[in-house]
């Protein structure tokens, strides 16, 4: 059985947004999708509560949900850092050298695609193509796309939006 | 006075409304001219500061293709297209109406990217406001479904987009007439629609675009298909990394209600039809109709085993039609100029236009509409501009994750499902890559093969197990690791992978490295541990 979500998770107005995603399709298991969308709008990441909260809801088993959540990539259950940057690593972003751009942030940051930092301040993303192909190499900072850039400039820019000179 | 007139005013009123400016101004409002909101702005504020507010008319409009010179300006009626607009260009570009161009900003009138493109299902794109139904309906749009639903019979509807020999345009290709036939003809008093707006291909954004600038020619689209084959529900599976589309499908569906083109007694006939939005959550595999009916369900989109086809037993077991964005996007104007003007265009087995998202290591990237038959060459050189900072073309990827390099000497090629299909390669969605003498070719197959890996299902063995075993025999050719047992391998495994996956994703997995291994064996024999060696493919 599920454990029942916690007072203090009831307490969130945010869930009420969540419930009326599930009231929206009665309730059904089939909104199970949609409604770990609107979670993670809300929360940010889906966290075990989160999930158990839902499967109740839903009558679903947590290991059903479990099992969807980490089949699909944009689901997320580590909660993200103070800032995003997120990595297109499409075809045309490949070809213009958007590899290099994550080799370099390992090498300088230690970060690997869906890492975030200790001090919590940086995640690194990566995303399977945003369709801005014809700007590639695309890069995402908290959600203003870097375009067009070569390693050395999307490096520089990298750096200087961290605002870390070292 | 019925729907009908009711609409055909609504469009009238739009007209004239447009028609007593002297000039427009479009900016194009796609995810890909970045800060097209400031520059809209800034035209508006210089506008107003002139007292021009009753002459000149800023608008937002989709997208106009050429998106490696954007943020892109259309001045009508002159038009006249302005690349590269900043906020501060708004002064310049107003002062010049009526008069001389900006030519520091002007694109060539003549230039290949525009006179060489045939623009149908893209006619719109860029001409009209996608957030306002009204821009649609003075351009003639809904008056297709308006008339299919009021004055055709489903058979006769199913009778033209037979004839017309349109092919789905999601990537396999088959005859759209015949499949929508087969969900009218199927038993079952639940009948569902889809619309597969899940463009997964790396290097592809056919779909994002035409959603983003015409949602109203998907949802007319979908309104036809579902008349015709009898379905009253109908859902868009859309990637959520497309946020823009999103919102502008969310909107268009919204003002459709509004108009009654959808929900309950549309038209003022007795045919309901509601259409509800999916978000996609980054799976690959999920562009597979059937996984993507497992993600509708709300499960882990795994492919079912096929027959039975979604036709028949589809979406919670019923017969459900699934098409693409594009394939949705060309009935209107199908069922507009009817089945002979559509088979007039391309060749004898690919009809029609198809859209590509021509990219890479290309001079004018973007999105470009031409008939089937034109030549890959025409399409690089011509109208993508050939390679820039003078380095060689190698190579042009097309389908994505499953389909192959096609190199220098094939260039002459014609643009087809049987043409690139024999070439060991795919049409697909319309993703075009280019890639000159930098790219090597090993690199890219092996990316496109982690691709694969990652994003397989993990349903079927061959897939699963076969794809991360291609991957790391591909790893020992970038390590030059690899000998010639492992060339045999390699060429054994995809053969195997290809031959017995369940679904798509496995079966087109190894065309990236079959293509490549038939055109750029070298560049594999070179990779070789001991290249030089005794054991060279052939000397064995």
């Amino acid at each position: 059985m599920p454990t029942p979500p916690s007072d203090l998770h009831l307490q969130d107005k945010r869930w009420e947004t969540i419930d009326r995603v599930m009231r929206r399709h009665d309730f059904r298991q089939d909104a199970l999708i949609e409604t770990l969308h609107a979670a993670q709008d809300a929360f940010g990441y889906l966290d075990a509560d989160t999930l158990r909260h839902i499967a109740a809801r839903l009558k679903t088993p947590p290991s059903k949900v479990y099992g969807v959540v980490t089949f699909y990539n944009h689901f997320k259950t580590k909660p993200k850092g103070e800032h995003t940057l997120v990595v297109c690593t499409g075809t045309a972003c490949h070809v213009k050298g958007n590899d290099r751009v994550l080799a370099w942030m390992e090498e300088h940051y230690q970060l690997k695609p869906g890492d975030t930092t200790t001090d919590n301040r940086i995640s690194l993303l990566e995303v399977r193509c945003v369709g801005a192909c014809a700007l590639a190499p695309v890069v995402i900072a908290d959600g203003s796309i870097i375009a067009k850039k070569s390693l050395a400039e999307s490096t520089a820019m990298i750096r200087e939006w961290l605002n870390d000179a070292a | 006075m019925t729907q009908r007139e009711a609409l055909q005013q609504q469009a009238e009123q739009r007209q004239q409304v447009l028609d007593a400016f002297s000039h427009h101004l479009l900016v194009c409002a796609g995810l890909g001219c970045l800060h097209n909101d400031e520059i809209i702005k800034a035209l508006r504020k210089e506008i107003a500061a002139q007292g021009l507010e009753q002459q000149i008319l800023v608008r937002k409009a989709g997208c106009m293709g050429l998106c490696a010179l954007g943020p892109l300006v259309l001045v009508l009626p002159d038009a006249v297209y302005y690349q590269t607009v900043t906020p501060q260009d708004a002064g310049e570009i107003v002062a010049a109406l009526g008069k001389e161009p900006v030519q520091r900003l002007l694109l060539p009138a003549d230039l290949p990217f525009f006179s060489k493109q045939q623009k149908k299902v893209l006619a719109l794109s860029g001409r009209i406001d996608p957030e306002n139904i009204d821009d649609y309906l003075a351009a003639g749009g809904y008056a297709s479904a308006v008339n299919a639903i009021t004055a055709m019979s489903p058979p006769e509807i199913l009778r033209i987009v037979g004839e017309s020999g349109l092919r789905g345009r999601g990537g396999a290709g088959y005859p759209t007439g015949l499949k929508w036939a087969t969900v009218a003809q199927a038993a079952g008093e639940r009948k569902y629609l889809i619309c597969n707006a899940d463009e997964g291909d790396p290097g592809a954004f056919m779909d994002r675009s035409v959603l983003e600038s015409t949602p109203h020619a998907v949802l007319e689209g979908m309104l036809i298909a579902a008349y015709a084959v009898g379905a009253h529900t109908g859902f868009i599976y859309v990637r959520a990394e497309y946020p823009l589309a999103v919102k502008r499908l969310q909107l268009a569906i919204r003002e459709a209600e509004r108009n009654r083109l959808l929900g309950q007694g549309v038209c003022g006939t007795s045919f309901d039809f509601t259409v509800q939005l999916r978000l996609g959550a980054g799976a690959f595999v999920c562009g597979e109709e059937t996984a993507l009916i497992e993600s509708i369900e709300g499960r882990r989109g795994t492919p079912r085993p096929k027959p039975p086809y979604p036709a028949e037993n589809g979406l919670w077991g019923s017969p459900t039609l699934i098409n693409n964005v594009e394939t949705y996007a060309n009935i209107p104007l199908i069922i507009a100029r009817g089945a002979a003007w559509f088979a007039a265009q391309g060749t004898e087995q690919s009809k029609g236009t198809k859209v590509f998202a021509l990219t890479g290591r290309i001079k004018h990237a973007g999105l470009v509409e031409v008939p089937m038959g034109m030549t890959l060459r025409e399409i690089v050189f011509e109208i993508g501009g050939g390679i820039p900072d003078g380095h060689a073309f190698k190579a042009v990827q097309t389908g994505g994750p499953s389909g192959g390099c096609i190199p220098a000497e094939h260039l002459d090629a014609p643009i087809s499902y049987e043409s690139l299909s024999a070439l060991g390669s795919i049409m697909g969605s319309g993703g075009m890559i280019v890639m000159d003498d930098t790219s090597n070719m090993v690199d890219i197959v092996k990316y496109f093969m982690e691709f694969c890996m990652e994003e397989s299902c993990g349903k079927c063995v061959p897939c699963r197990v076969g794809t991360a075993q291609i991957h790391s025999l591909l790893q020992k050719f970038c390590d030059r690791q690899a000998s010639a047992d492992d060339l045999a391998a390699l060429e054994t495994l995809c053969d195997l992978v290809k031959t017995t996956s369940l679904c798509g994703l496995g079966q087109s997995a190894p065309n990236p490295v079959l293509s490549t291994l038939k055109y750029f064996r070298q560049e594999y024999l070179d990779r070789m541990a001991d290249p030089s060696g005794p054991h060279q493919e052939g000397q064995l």
